[in-house]
């Protein structure tokens, strides 16, 4: 037990290294995803017919495959230049932003049709009426579904050590053939991945009470 | 200078795949008059007012504004739909803004003001509708009577020439629409140029320069509504008008 916690405290430092490593790459995937994902729902939306159609391939493709298949087709053909770790960037973002444009359409689907009427009453373009009506409301309405992206991605980013990312559970696995004590250490790697979870989860709880606004979405309506 | 039409509405039709919506719908607007639509539900008036400002296309027909047209307008149908403002049934404010940012926003993204300026604007609006003190409410909090005058300060502040009114008070309760009634009468005093769709009888012939009645895409009756009660040209519009003030 103590030679466990030994192993564990003496690992700790190359492990955190790894959890930056992990945070990075969920991060910059999350972002890639989440810009991507909103071009996609716009072409999709109100995008002439090539573009939607060119969306629902792309949908299709990210969708449909593993993320082990999708780092490995990047890894050994479509990029095999690029560093691994922008290699698994690029896919990871472009899964999430495959599946976030899906939570974007299921909202933007669903919003009054005033809003756009409204819109253009007052003669804003329609990308005008995209940018300051559509996307600022979808935006706020998807948050809850969005949310679930955060653990999807921080638990899909461990993929990443199969093309050699030295994200957490690759230094996990290097400290385990150093050491030999897999237990100990695989069971570190589980509380600090469980501690990001809760930890962004709340990030993601603080910055929807920061946006919320009476009435909109889901939260009580402060009527008078 | 005030017999020239503001507005010209020619030969307007629409139509949803076997069903006329409107039949050749034709007539003028001059600066200061209040049209006022009535006529059952699913009769075209609601089309007509959006074919007007072109939130739908009309299949056939002409719109004119100031002598311009503009069913053919192109990307200037901006410019144009500013001079008519538009108030929905549904209020259709933008939810995710306050009062005071829901009449801004178009001063600052069509109009280009400056950030100032605009906001000083919507006060003003807001102020003429009796909603400044409400300003930084968001449209949840508001009842529905304010949110609709808010959507009246919202199309005010475009500095239209002409309000186009899609039954504005049809979703409130007697109390609420009195307060949007009166936003429209100081509107008309002030010489606002207004097409009104409502079943408000009593309002209609009370603000109206000119009622229409449409039925089954198409204006059976119009005329100046001193004439109603006698007139032999406004028997289907006094049993029209009977009915509702027998319910």
């Amino acid at each position: 037990m103590l030679e466990s916690l030994t192993v564990v405290t003496d690992s700790l430092g190359y492990l955190l290294g790894g959890v930056l490593v992990t945070l990075e790459l969920v991060s910059a995937a999350l972002l890639l995803g989440f810009i991507l994902g909103i071009l996609l729902v716009v072409g999709q939306v109100y995008g002439p017919k090539p573009v939607r159609g060119f969306v629902a391939v792309y949908v299709w493709f990210f969708r449909g495959l593993p993320n082990l298949i999708l780092l490995f087709l990047f890894y050994f053909v479509f990029l095999p230049t690029l560093p691994v770790f922008l290699i698994a960037v690029i896919v990871l973002g472009m899964r999430s932003a495959a599946y976030q444009s899906q939570i974007f359409r299921g909202v933007i689907e669903n919003l009054s049709e005033g809003q756009t009427l409204a819109a253009r009453s007052l003669g804003m373009t329609n990308w005008q009426t995209i940018k300051h009506i559509i996307i600022p409301q979808t935006l706020r309405l998807a948050l809850p579904s969005w949310a679930n992206e955060y653990p999807v991605l921080l638990t899909d980013s461990a993929v990443a050590s199969a093309i050699g990312v030295t994200e957490l559970l690759t230094r996990t696995g290097f400290r385990v053939a150093a050491t030999g004590n897999a237990m100990a250490l695989y069971l570190a790697c589980a509380v600090i991945f469980i501690l990001l979870n809760y930890g962004g989860m709340l990030l993601i709880q603080k910055i929807e009470e920061r946006i919320r606004i009476p009435g909109f979405g889901n939260n009580e309506c402060d009527q008078i | 200078m005030s017999g020239v039409p503001v507005l010209c509405v020619e030969n307007l039709s629409k139509q949803y795949g076997d069903l006329k919506v409107l039949k050749n719908i034709s007539f003028k607007v001059k600066k200061g008059d209040k049209m006022v639509f009535i006529g059952p539900s699913g009769t075209g008036k609601s089309t007509l007012l959006r074919c007007i400002n072109q939130l739908t296309k009309p299949d056939a027909g002409n719109v004119y504004l100031n002598g311009e047209e503009i069913v053919h307008s192109g990307h200037k149908i901006n410019e144009y739909r500013q001079k008519m403002g538009m108030v929905f049934q549904n209020f259709n404010l933008f939810d995710h803004l306050t009062a005071v940012r829901n009449v801004e926003l178009a001063l600052l993204k069509v109009k280009k003001m400056d950030k100032a300026e605009a906001r000083k604007k919507a006060m003003f609006e807001l102020e003429r509708v009796g909603m400044a003190d409400r300003a930084d409410y968001y449209p949840a909090q508001l009842s529905g009577g304010q949110a609709q005058r808010v959507s009246i300060a919202r199309a005010l502040a475009m500095d239209p020439e002409i309000m186009l009114f899609d039954e504005p008070t049809s979703a409130l309760d007697p109390e609420l629409k009195r307060e949007v009634m009166e936003v429209m009468r100081k509107l008309a005093e002030q010489g606002m140029t207004c097409i009104v769709v409502t079943h408000e009888m009593k309002f209609a012939t009370s603000f109206a320069s000119e009622i229409f009645l449409m039925e089954k895409g198409e204006v059976i009756e119009h005329g100046v509504p001193a004439d109603i009660p006698t007139s032999p040209d406004f028997k289907r519009m006094r049993e029209f008008m009977g009915a509702y003030t027998e319910e």
